[in-house]
């Protein structure tokens, strides 16, 4: 029921005391502000390096190559490592527990794709058919690099839907002959993946292939793992065999931190998201002190107003008015208080989120709040209006009529 | 104090008339004494009295003895401490808060020395008051509110705010107030202490009028000439009740109505 004398009295009061009242209002809008622009700042961080993620499995193992920082039995360091297709016949048959492998051979530079009168250059790699795992790619047309493209040396192209956009336009660029580096593949996919569009700018082909054809080696730059549904910490465990078994390999100390590099993403994964945590509680943490440190001033300045009408609140009782109306009268003008100063905050925080979520910078990205967390939040901060309307509540509703009609 | 009051006291008409007609407050032993940490006041010390329907009652004594004491009590504005209060038939002992608004809203309307209006409200709106609290309709308070400034002639200043009313017509102002909800009894305080002769004389009259239509008045006063136009007049000393005085030139108006 729409009540308009009540409210007309809760605006007349707090049109009596505009500094008053504003300058209270302030500080729960500033609250609100805060905590919204925290949340949606952590999120934006969370979201930024989840998208990092994004493209490539949680659940994979990364192996570098690095030149060594200790000397191992009699080896000096400085001693680079490098690996080969032995090493990738290593993962395969040595470990339980891989789900896919693959081994990644850079093509040095970006490489000239070449396809009627279009020329445009992309970064090209070789890799086993495991790398459409790791990668987490996704084949929207035809199919990615398989066992037989290696065992024949077919010279066939998986490419991304950027460079197919580029270089194919509408065309379907499956079955069709691209010139890549000077040598005639064919288009056999085209993949997708989640997350940074600059994975999708890149030319796949298998790594027999690219390994005879430009290199004449059997050298792997790098060589990757997916675990399955393997916890983490048996993913850990199996870094640390596969690292003892590289060490016996290639002969360096299993403390050298150097010689190979190897990063686990699941357990990277889970610090961030640790980390994220930490963040998120220290940000509600802030936030709701500074909530709180609002309706505090809420309080505070509805006791004044009770103080202030002291006399008011005897004459209203001489003529009639019940406790319950004054308690009525102060929580409603509580909660307008906080309600207005409150969706304030929550419109200003949205409004400086939506700008700053133009920004483009790395590792932030999408800085919203939930929609729910939002609402959540301002029906607390209407509950936490109520709350400091309590005491001045009980305040007015105490005061004795004669007593009141003698304050000033 | 000035001039002793030129009334003379009767010892015969003190309490106890029997068989009032119609009480509309009866006080038996009414004790109220306030208390501080260190001292206790009495204030009021067994006081028994009963005002018929009707009646037109002035309370008089020195300052201090206890007028507006006993005045507060009769209004509900403030607790006694023990005997008994019957206003309009019902014992007024351990109101709670909210009974104490419900028949102060309902039975009397309140008159003050320092009239007590709101001061951010315009006079129609501080005559509407008291229905605002018994929750009629928005219109209905201002028609009323209208009726009631135009009984004490003021509906022209309807629009104005108490600031920029004399103090005569600020207490008229407030006698509407008192009168919107045709209370049973109007209770002032000293209702003329701050206004000059003439314009008391104008309150005065309204009282009048307003006693004429069968409302209990019941106002506490300093000065003989206003006790003088009301029909009984009740004297106060340390909190007990020295005399009681029915003037006679109008004692009968008192019984019948
Ligand atoms: N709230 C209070 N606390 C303590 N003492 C009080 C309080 N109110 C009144 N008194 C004391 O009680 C006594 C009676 O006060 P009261 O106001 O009833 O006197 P009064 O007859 O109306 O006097 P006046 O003619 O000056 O208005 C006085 O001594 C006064 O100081
Ligand atoms: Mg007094």
């Amino acid at each position: 029921m729409f009540d308009y004398d009540k409210w007309q009295e809760i605006f007349a009061s707090i049109q009596r005391h505009k500094l008053r009242t504003t300058l209270t209002a302030l500080g729960v809008f500033w609250g609100i502000f805060m905590l919204v622009l925290l949340l949606g700042a952590g999120n934006g961080l969370r979201n930024g390096v989840e998208y990092e993620f994004q493209d490539d499995a949680l659940n994979s193992i990364w192996i570098r190559r690095g030149v060594t920082s200790m000397e191992y039995q009699g080896l000096p360091e400085g001693r680079p490592i490098s690996f080969d297709n032995e090493d990738y016949d290593l993962l395969i048959d040595h470990f339980d527990g891989i789900e896919h492998a693959t081994g990644r051979f850079y093509l040095r530079g970006d490489q000239l794709l070449v396809y009627k009168d279009k020329e445009l250059s992309f970064p090209t790699r070789g890799v086993h058919p495991g790398h459409q795992q790791v990668e987490k790619s996704i084949i929207i047309r035809g199919r990615y690099i398989n066992q037989r493209d290696l065992d024949e040396y077919r010279k066939v192209a998986v490419i991304g839907k950027e460079v197919a956009a580029s270089v194919f336009g509408n065309e379907n660029p499956i079955g069709k002959e691209l010139k890549i580096g000077g040598i005639i593949y064919t288009v056999v996919g085209e993949y997708y993946e989640e997350g940074n569009p600059n994975e999708m700018r890149i030319v796949y082909l298998p790594i027999s292939t690219v390994q005879r054809v430009y290199a004449g080696t059997k050298t792997l730059h790098q060589l990757m793992i997916t675990t399955g549904d393997m916890p983490l910490e048996e993913m850990k465990a199996l870094e640390k065999e596969i690292k003892m078994a590289m060490a016996a390999r290639h002969q360096f100390a299993l403390a050298d931190p150097r010689a190979i590099w190897m990063s686990n993403m699941g357990v990277q994964f889970q610090e961030y998201q640790n980390f994220f945590r930490a963040i998120r509680i220290f940000v509600w943490f802030v936030g709701i002190g500074s909530i709180i440190a609002g309706v505090i001033g809420v309080s505070n300045i509805m006791l004044i107003v009770v103080k202030d009408r002291t006399r008011e609140i005897g004459v209203r009782k001489a003529l009639g008015a019940t406790p319950r109306d004054f308690i009525a009268m102060i929580f409603q003008e509580a909660i307008v208080i906080t309600g207005l100063a409150g969706c304030g905050g929550l419109a200003a925080g949205v409004g400086v989120l939506a700008i700053i979520s133009d920004l483009e910078v790395q590792y932030f990205r999408n800085p919203e709040i939930n929609i729910w967390v939002g609402l959540a939040a301002t029906l607390v901060l209407i509950l936490a209006g109520a709350l400091a309307g309590l005491l001045p509540a009980r305040q007015a509703a105490r005061i004795h009529p004669v007593v009141a009609m003698k304050a000033d | 104090m000035k001039a002793k009051i030129g009334v003379s006291w009767s010892l015969l008409h003190l309490i106890n008339r029997n068989h009032p007609i119609d009480k509309m407050i009866s006080l038996k032993k009414i004790r109220k004494a306030y208390r501080t940490d260190f001292t206790t006041l009495e204030v009021l010390k067994g006081i028994d009295l009963e005002i018929a329907s009707g009646e037109f009652v002035s309370i008089m004594g020195s300052s201090g003895s206890g007028k507006s004491t006993l005045l507060n009590v009769l209004g509900l504005l403030d607790d006694f401490d023990s005997g008994a209060y019957h206003l309009n038939g019902e014992s007024m002992k351990n109101l709670s808060a909210k009974e104490g608004a419900h028949f102060r809203n309902r039975l009397i309307g309140f008159g003050f020395q320092s009239f007590n209006l709101l001061s951010f409200k315009t006079a129609d709106e501080n005559v509407a008051l008291p229905l605002y609290y018994q929750r009629v309709d928005r219109n209905e308070r201002q028609k009323k509110a209208r009726e009631y400034l135009e009984r004490v002639g003021l509906l022209d200043w309807a629009d104005h705010l108490p600031t920029q009313l004399s103090g005569g017509q600020q207490q008229r102002v407030a006698i509407a107030r008192a009168l919107i909800t045709q209370p049973k009894i109007i209770l002032a305080d000293e209702p003329t202490g701050a206004l000059d002769s003439k314009t008391s004389d104008e309150v005065m009259g309204l009282f009048q009028d307003v006693n004429d239509e069968g409302i209990t008045v019941v106002l506490v006063t300093h000065e003989n000439d206003i006790a003088e136009r009301t029909k009984r007049t009740i004297l106060l000393k340390d909190g007990l009740i020295e005399g009681d005085q029915m003037h006679m030139s109008t004692a009968k108006l008192s019984i019948n109505v």
